[in-house]
């Protein structure tokens, strides 16, 4: 009955401070979200240095080293780029799907399959060996996109049509671009027994900055390559298509409010296929920039989970395609570093922890807390 | 636990003393005063947004106020939970009802409950419920799903949740908002039947005639105060209570300019449609509204009307019959289609269909234009553009925004509406069709959009005005066509308020009038 | 190649998915959906693994392996209930938080010694019944009897309890049951946890009993997001999961037994002279959830019914309606 409810209180009212909660009724400064973001990241930081030091590794020299083996040098920092650039790609692919609140978690597998479609077009082979550069590249980049895009197309088909849960179908279509590319790998492209193919022909190659060692002498040995130039090319069309055109405000509208999109007019079911289309494409993008750029041959481990990666790229900017390009730099130098750190699963760890304290940190976005002190006669 | 002196009952079961609550940029309630007499129906009076809900809401535990006091039976108490108050015999009917439509009427009052154990023996309760219904002259199926239930069934469910709970005081919230006059009639008989058995009743309304046929005594409130408590009913009249609820004399008129109608715009022929639930919502319905003609819809919530506006604008498909706008035939075409010939239309819910929360001012006015010219021109969007004609609209209906940039989600509901209103007149439309449009609204926002919509009608505009307020309607249209069960009962140009009511329940026009015809014999 | 054995391999199989999809069921029926089953199933699978190794006690491993897994749940009951954040990511990234916590812990695991694992019973009586005997009562995995006793429990508790009566409100129309003194955020606490327990103790079905051992990420497979797409598939209904459990158990079985045998149905079996089809063999699993989930979509379009009205919204008390 009512009668043990001051009990209750008095209980809590011996904390002599109440945390209020109210929802923001106007919008904080534009720097607000961004240093929430970073205070988010540094509070994932430091709750890895606890597990860390938990598992009785020294945090701090870890974060040293990965800086050190991320910047530390040009040498390492092109390295990072290396890493950076298929994060860029899948970041900028997440984040298109993203904004129109479809959860393409397929990135994985559309990068998988871009890899495959780029090889092919060396391995089947459809290109004489002896072709040049600038027919090779082209056709690889269409290749892969176009069957980065097939994959996209499937589930955003069956989610346009027959309403599928797009993560699940996404997910799955990984598990199933893995096997294909296995088969590929093992059974018919294989080099000698082993799960790899041939190597691809130099003119297959896309160019490296140390390419041009004999123009500039810096470059030499720096392993960048082209991938970064697509990688902003299409951050930049990314950007102008989300805010410069009626597609973009088509998308963004559907992901908003798909009822209020339905009202205006606009075809939420065409709008998701055409969005896991260039989604799929883009990964695919940065399945041919990996396997052209830095690889050279189809094989099985050609992504150390790049497609997952970029999704958390994607949020961590706040799905902006700008801003997709410095936040990929900083997982490029996690990735790269993190193949240094035992034990192994420390770097996806860290992913974890900085997507989880990232959400929790929308929070702060939407409500104002303070803390006030109790009043006495409560 | 103290026992209340049998042999002098407190007068009053329930005293609010300077409530005081603040929501976010709002003071709700501003020390207000409050007192429930005992087998009373005491009515809480006063426009949208005057903080009736708010202290009721207070009363039944689901707010809790920043400070003030409670007495119940005499007894101070503290809410925490409406769990709280339903145990010291308050139980509140919300205006939307809380009932989970896919499960029964047993199971939905049995929610929350701590007696049955564990396992539901539903059949057992099945039978208490039907008893406790018989006892309030309630009829309803206990096996039933709630979501089969229509709109005056399930206020019944709402109110037996409560009795059933041995509630003792009564708030209903607007309980007529959803009902045809027969229903009402219903609903102030079982009203009645519980203040007989001893129940007290809070009756929260805007509604004055209502407020006058079922209350004893009457509390106003105006902007979070109190303007005049604990009126006797059968002392005060209407235009009093109206001045004390509004703050001015109200003028009960519009400025209707005569207009001839012009040519047919929207004709709809014989239009069948399906709801949410695939159950027939439109069984043949046949309409039309010309040129400078506001057609006011009638009819009591969910008899079709969101239905009609659905398949009209092409939000819907309509499984029979055609819709016909300036000629063209738009049938089941897409909603773009009906938006290039020129086909506005203002949405029930605003917020869930009406706007984008978390997009600009900028991109919620260029909705239904944004790939037009000069907004856009091929596939690029001119963002200086679509900020000019936003400033443009800005200035035009007076839109209170910080930025053209802020989200809508921070907009007051009547900013809101205005951001639709705006994008809706300002692409000069054709057809307008307009549901709901001052629903929530203060009095001073209402006019507002009552002058747009005949400024629309002067300038030659065919108008679907669909509203439950039936006042609004026989104000601002030029006919009044009622719908019932997806049918059209029939049209009413004089504005007689008794035929329409009967045809909202159901009884079609030409029997209406047969039947006078009989008496008159 | 013996259909029987195939079947009641798959049964076994099945268990896994039977646990991670009736845990998702509740958290789904309280309107909370968790995207992080794989990484609970993970982190289930390899705190019992380890916990087993250590203490020779797989009972222990089991009990371990569902705190462990239910305790990490609350990471993500936290955000999307108390800070209502979005579900989907929320769930996503308490995902990559149990994957890489098990890698991290799970660390050398798989060097370890042997373990007891959970014991095989074949049941008297019931295993003489034609057919169903072989398949479902002889020499299963004792736990894979939980299962069984799993399935009429959960779905007596939800339609036919209090409890559940209290469980489906919450996740149809919060607002109500908040209305009537309901704790809606205290029992999708309870039911997320519920979920992340379930999540575990299928975790530790693999590692302790269906297939043993510890092999990072490929111990579970995608089998936690195939369990999600069983929920849809299922309906959130228990009986139908269980029945797309042991179908989806029985596939699984069937895609690595069928390449053994040289004859097949006295065919030469073509995946025996052929192995590298295997690759597609391995698709199938996750080819035909996706189909599975064209035909639940199809048929809660058609029926007009489907998920919990308020799964994915967090409730926010004073909003009222959904």
């Amino acid at each position: 009955m009512t009668d043990n409810l001051p009990a209750r209180r008095n209980l809590l009212s011996r904390i002599p401070f109440q945390v209020i909660l109210e929802p923001r009724l106007e919008e904080p400064p534009r720097w607000y979200p961004w240093f929430i973001t970073i205070l988010a990241v540094v509070i994932a930081l430091l709750i890895g240095a606890v597990i860390l030091a938990l598992a009785g590794g020294n945090p701090w020299a870890t974060y040293a080293h990965i800086g050190r083996a991320a910047f530390g040098n040009l040498g390492v920092l092109s390295d990072t780029m290396v890493k950076a650039i298929p994060l860029m790609i899948v970041g900028l692919a997440c984040s298109l799907a993203f904004r129109m609140r479809i959860w393409n978690i397929g990135a994985e597998g559309q990068f998988f399959m871009g890899a495959f479609g780029a090889s092919a077009v060396v391995l089947t082979p459809m290109l004489p060996a002896d072709a040049p550069s600038w027919l090779f590249i082209p056709c690889m980049l269409i290749a892969g996109m176009l069957c980065g895009a097939i994959w996209g197309f499937i589930p955003g088909f069956l989610k346009a049509k027959f309403n599928v849960n797009e993560i699940i179908s996404t997910l799955m279509m990984n598990y199933i671009a893995i096997s294909w590319n296995n088969y590929w790998i093992f059974a018919v492209w294989t080099e000698g027994g082993f799960q790899m193919s041939r190597v691809f022909p130099r003119n297959a190659w896309l160019p490296r900055l140390t390419d041009f060692a004999a123009e500039v002498p810096l470059f030499r040995g720096l392993t960048t390559h082209f991938g970064l130039v697509l990688a902003l090319v299409a951050a930049v069309i990314v950007w102008l298509i989300l805010y410069r055109s009626q597609w973009g405000y088509e998308i963004r509208l559907v992901g908003d409010n798909p009822r209020a999109a339905h009202y205006a007019g606009i075809s939420i079911g065409r709008n998701i296929v055409y969005v896991m289309m260039l989604s799929g494409a883009l990964a695919g993008m940065a399945g041919m920039s990996e396997i052209s750029g830095v690889v050279h041959r189809l094989q099985g481990a050609i992504s150390p989970g790049y497609g997952f990666t970029g999704i958390i790229v994607a949020w961590l900017a706040k799905l902006n395609p700008l801003a997709v390009i410095p936040v990929s730099i900083l997982f490029g130098a996690l990735i790269l570093a993190g193949r240094e750190i035992q034990p192994s699963g420390i770097p996806k760890m860290m992913n974890g922890i900085i997507l989880v304290c990232l959400i929790a940190s929308d929070f702060l976005l939407r409500y104002r807390i303070s803390i006030t002190r109790r009043m006495e006669e409560e | 636990m103290a026992q209340p002196d049998a042999t002098h009952p407190p007068e009053n079961v329930v005293q609010m003393r300077k409530i005081v609550k603040r929501f976010p940029g709002v003071l709700a309630n501003d020390h207000v005063d409050f007192e429930l007499r005992r087998g009373e129906i005491h009515a809480l009076l006063g426009e949208n947004g005057a903080g009736k809900s708010t202290l009721m809401n207070i009363l039944a535990g689901l707010y809790r106020p920043d400070s003030g006091s409670i007495l119940v039976e005499g007894r101070p108490v503290n809410f925490a939970t409406p769990r709280d108050a339903i145990r010291a015999g308050i139980g509140m009917i919300h205006q939307h009802f809380m009932l989970v439509p896919s499960q029964t009427v047993t199971e939905n009052i049995l929610l929350g409950l701590e007696e049955p154990r564990f396992r539901l023996q539903l059949a057992r309760y099945d039978q208490r419920v039907a008893e406790l219904g018989e006892r309030f002259g309630m009829k309803v199926d206990p096996r039933a799903r709630v979501w089969q239930l229509s709109v005056g069934e399930q206020q019944r469910v709402e109110i037996l949740k409560m009795l059933y709970r041995g509630a003792e005081i009564l708030i209903m919230d607007e309980p007529t908002a959803v009902l045809a006059p027969t229903e009402v009639e219903e609903l102030f008989s079982i009203l009645r039947a519980m203040t007989r058995e001893g129940k007290s009743i809070i009756f929260i309304s805007h509604k004055l005639h209502e407020v006058m046929a079922i209350s004893d005594r009457i509390t106003v409130l105006r902007r979070g105060r109190v303007t005049a408590s604990n009126l006797n009913t059968h002392e005060v009249t209407r235009a009093e209570l109206a001045r004390l609820m509004v703050g001015r004399e109200v003028i009960f008129s519009l400025d209707k300019k005569p207009v001839t109608p012009g040519e047919v715009v929207l004709k709809v022929e014989d239009l069948w449609a399906e709801n949410d639930k695939g159950l027939p919502a439109l069984r043949g319905v046949n309409l039309t509204v010309r040129q400078g003609e506001i057609v006011g819809l009638a009819g009591v919530a969910g008899n079709g009307q969101r239905e009609l506006a659905e398949v009209i604008t092409g939000l819907r498909k309509a499984t029979r019959g055609r819709v016909f706008v300036s000629g063209e035939d738009i049938t089941n075409r897409p909603v773009r289609q009906g938006i290039r010939r020129g086909v506005s239309h203002i949405p029930e819910d605003r917020t869930h269909v009406g706007s984008a929360p978390n997009l600009s001012v900028t991109d919620n006015v260029i909705m239904k234009n944004y790939n037009q010219p000069p907004i856009s021109r091929g596939w690029i969007l001119n963002a200086v553009a679509a900020n000019g004609y936003a400033e443009r609209l800005k200035k035009e209906y007076d839109i209170i925004v910080p930025t053209l940039q802020t989200p809508v989600r921070m907009l007051s509901g009547g900013n809101l509406q205005r951001v639709i209103l705006a994008r809706e007149i300002s692409s000069q439309p054709t057809l307008m069709i307009a549901m709901q449009p001052t629903r929530g609204l203060d009095v001073g926002a209402i006019e507002g959009v009552h002058r747009l919509l005949l400024a629309q009608r002067e300038n030659g505009a065919a108008i679907l005005l669909i509203s439950e307020e039936l006042e609004e309607l026989i104000d601002l249209s030029d006919r009044v066509v009622v719908i019932y069960e997806g049918k059209i009962m029939g049209e009413v140009s004089d504005g007689n308020v008794e035929e329409i009511g009967m045809m909202m329940t159901g009884i079609p026009q030409d029997a209406i009038r047969a039947g006078e015809a009989d008496h008159d014999r | 190649m013996d259909l029987l054995i195939v079947l009641q391999a798959g049964v076994a199989t099945g268990t896994i998915l039977l646990f991670a999809t009736i845990g998702e069921i509740f958290a789904e029926r309280s309107g909370v959906m968790n995207l992080g089953v794989e990484g609970m199933m993970l982190l289930g699978a390899m705190s019992a693994f380890s916990i087993a190794i250590r203490t020779g006690n797989p009972w222990l491993g089991l009990l371990v392996a569902m705190l462990a897994a239910g305790l990490i749940s609350q990471i993500h009951a936290f955000i999307a209930i108390t800070l209502q954040a979005d579900q989907v990511v929320s769930g996503l990234s308490l995902n990559f938080l149990a994957v890489g916590l098990s890698l991290v812990l799970g660390e050398g695991l798989s060097k370890a010694g042997t373990i007891t694992l959970i014991p095989s019973v074949t049941l008297p009586l019931l295993s003489q019944i034609p057919i169903l005997g072989p398949v479902f009562f002889t020499n299963q995995k004792l736990i894979v009897y939980f299962g069984y006793l799993l399935i009429p429990l959960a779905w007596y508790y939800i339609y036919h309890t209090r409890p559940g009566l209290h469980l489906r409100a919450v996740g149809e129309f919060p607002a109500a049951a908040d209305s009537l003194g309901v704790n809606v955020y205290r029992l999708r606490y309870f039911y997320v946890f519920v979920g992340g327990v379930l999540a575990g103790l299928a975790g530790a079905t693999i590692s302790l009993a269906i297939s043993p051992g510890w092999f990072s990420e490929l111990t579970t497979a995608g089998q936690g997001w195939i369990a999600i797409g069983l929920v849809i598939f299922a309906q959130w209904d228990p009986l139908r999961a269980a029945f797309g459990s042991y179908i989806f158990g029985a596939l699984r079985r069937l895609v690595l037994d069928i390449q053994g045998p040289m004859m097949l149905f006295g065919f030469p079996n073509p995946f025996y002279y052929n192995p590298y089809w295997g690759f597609f063999l391995e698709m199938l699993p996750y080819a035909f959830t996706i189909i599975v989930l064209v035909i639940g979509s199809r048929e809660a379009i058609r029926k007009r019914l489907g998920a919990p009205t308020a799964l994915g919204i967090p409730y926010i008390r004073g909003e009222r309606g959904l």
